[in-house]
């Protein structure tokens, strides 16, 4: 459930809310890392439930001593009113057997928010690409029916390229298609329940292996400011647009402690 | 997947712990009516239950419902709870008011009226003298899908804001991230992590970004920080998980907290017990004798 940081509930009707899913690499929470520390969002409250492993520690997005004590938790959401962004992020995995009741429980809070409409950022396994996919770009886009109205004919500008259906069963030569995203984690049940629900949902995601995710992270954010234009566009340069993106304090000692210098 | 030097490609483990979604996906599908109940008997197995073990009956309300408190102390781990046990359950007369009973795969405690002190357990107690402080034992694991049930069991759905918690447990130095080599911190050594409504000084500094913390104190704190409880976390990097008299005393600079100090009487005679108790234990895990 949502529980305000503040006495009262904030107005988040109309907004366009971020989340990710916890995927592969953990590329979308990265990416909603970036977005909330670029933008310096501000939390607005807590998704308060027992679908997600407990953890806590100080704030991840500290830019000095006297704002690095605020304690953070597993599911907590943000907003930036003057953009009408709204972003969850989420910082722990799904207790098993819990990650379809949270999303239920989840876009059923989006929907009675009025929230304009929900983009997950996520990603996907790179070694489940077909040979078409390893030739094309990293990124994919899925759109719900709801929302493809009014967003097409900007996808289709940008040139972007829409998650290809897949054998449902890869063995069999006859098998029906359908969407699958394997290593998307929640992706796809909260694709088909917006599919259901009538929820205006846009899903963008990257083919990616496991290591070093953050430049998938910074591809991740630029595909979605592509569209969204979050930042200002600026030259086709990577090492500008890294430049760009803050990257938050949390991030430090990304892949452990300093090493025993009795090592060398 | 990888590929190793043999050559062989083997299913890496997924960071974002994406292969149980699949895997639960595929078996809600193959799910028969059978699966079900094995899994609604399991889910049974697996529940925490409050109770009186003098009465042998059940808490029909919540533990802090049936004795509202001003103050939560929890030990959550052994050398926390011995650091309490001697410390400040040696002052005062302590009252049991509570026992959760709960099965997993690290806790398999079934018989919670007859426990031997080396088995695992979660006790409550309150303070006979000032009934509001109210103090828990906790040396069982409690698993990630027992947490939020035992938040409910012990503080219930509606937040009760006139209390303050503290919570005290440990972690292997190893599990703290700083830029310099683990080896070389001076351990044991306490850091604490506070809820934005604790309005005092912590006794030791604040536990730097990027260390988090997990299980029963995080998910006692998560609950403490959205229902805007005041809460702190004291929290013992130690080398020496089993129980060790020097990760215990550790803990001391905790003894000067507002919520310690009024309980603490005899500090002296507090360290003979931890001295006694070590005793104990060294003798039962010693395979030799």
């Amino acid at each position: 459930m949502f529980v305000p940081c503040g006495e009262s509930v904030p107005d988040l009707a109309g907004y366009t809310f971020l989340m990710p899913a916890v995927s592969v690499g953990n590329v979308g929470q990265l990416a909603m890392d970036l977005i909330i520390s670029t933008l310096n969002m501000c939390k607005i409250g807590y998704f308060y439930t027992d679908c997600l492993v407990p953890m806590v520690g100080n704030n991840p997005y500290a830019t000095a001593e006297e704002n690095s004590t605020e304690l953070s938790i597993n599911a907590e959401i943000y907003a930036l009113p003057s953009k009408k962004l709204a972003a969850l992020q989420l910082r722990s995995i799904f207790i098993k057997y819990k990650s379809k009741p949270f999303c239920e429980k989840l876009l059923s809070w989006v929907k009675s928010s009025n929230c304009a409409k929900v983009i997950v950022l996520s990603s996907s396994h790179s070694y489940h690409r077909n040979d078409l996919q390893l030739r094309s770009t990293p990124f994919r886009y899925l759109l719900t029916p709801c929302v493809q109205k009014s967003i097409q004919t900007k996808i289709t500008s940008l040139n972007w390229e829409e998650m290809e259906k897949s054998p449902c069963i890869p063995e069999i030569n006859d098998s029906e298609f359908c969407i699958r995203i394997p290593g998307g984690g929640i992706t796809k049940t909260l694709y088909d329940e917006s599919c259901s629900k009538e929820i205006a949902m846009v899903v963008l995601l990257k083919f990616v292996s496991e290591g070093d995710n953050i430049p998938d992270a910074l591809g991740l954010v630029e595909y979605l400011n592509e569209w969204l234009q979050i930042l200002k566009p600026c030259c086709d340069d990577p090492t500008a647009s890294a430049l760009r993106w803050k990257m938050p304090s949390s991030w430090r000692l990304l892949f452990g402690s300093g090493l025993p210098p009795a090592l060398f | 997947m990888a590929a190793t030097f043999f050559g062989e490609v083997v299913r890496a483990p997924c960071r974002a712990g994406t292969e149980d979604e699949e895997e639960e996906e595929e078996e809600g599908k193959r799910e028969t009516a059978e699966d079900r109940e094995v899994r609604r008997q399991l889910a049974r197995k697996r529940e925490v239950r409050l109770f009186r073990r003098q009465t042998k009956t059940s808490l029909e309300v919540s533990l802090l419902e049936k004795y509202p408190c001003s103050k939560f102390i929890i030990a959550i781990g052994n050398n926390a709870v011995a650091f309490l046990s001697s410390f400040v359950m040696n002052s005062g007369v302590w009252e049991e008011v509570g026992c959760a009973n709960l099965w997993n795969e690290w806790c398999r405690t079934t018989d919670t009226t007859h426990l031997s002190p080396a088995e695992a357990f979660c006790v409550f107690y309150h303070l006979k003298s000032s009934p509001s402080v109210v103090l828990c034992q906790c040396s069982c694991y409690v698993a990630e899908d027992q947490q939020y049930q035992w938040l409910e069991k012990v503080f219930g759905s509606c937040a009760r804001k006139n209390m303050q918690v503290t919570i005290l447990t440990c972690r292997h130095v190893t599990d703290y991230k700083t830029s310099e080599s683990t080896s070389s911190l001076h351990s044991p050594f306490l850091k604490a992590l506070k809820t934005q409504n604790f309005k005092e000084l912590p006794c030791c500094s604040l536990l730097e970004q990027p260390n988090i913390v997990h299980d029963l104190p995080a998910a006692v704190l998560s609950y403490c920080q959205v229902w805007r409880i005041p809460a702190v976390l004291y929290l013992c990097y130690t080398d020496v998980m089993k129980l060790d008299l020097i990760t215990v005393e550790a803990f001391k600079p905790v003894l000067s907290s507002r919520s310690l100090k009024g309980l603490v009487k005899n500090i002296p005679q507090s360290t003979e017990i931890l001295k006694k108790l070590m005793t104990t234990n060294e003798i039962q895990s010693n395979i030799y004798t």
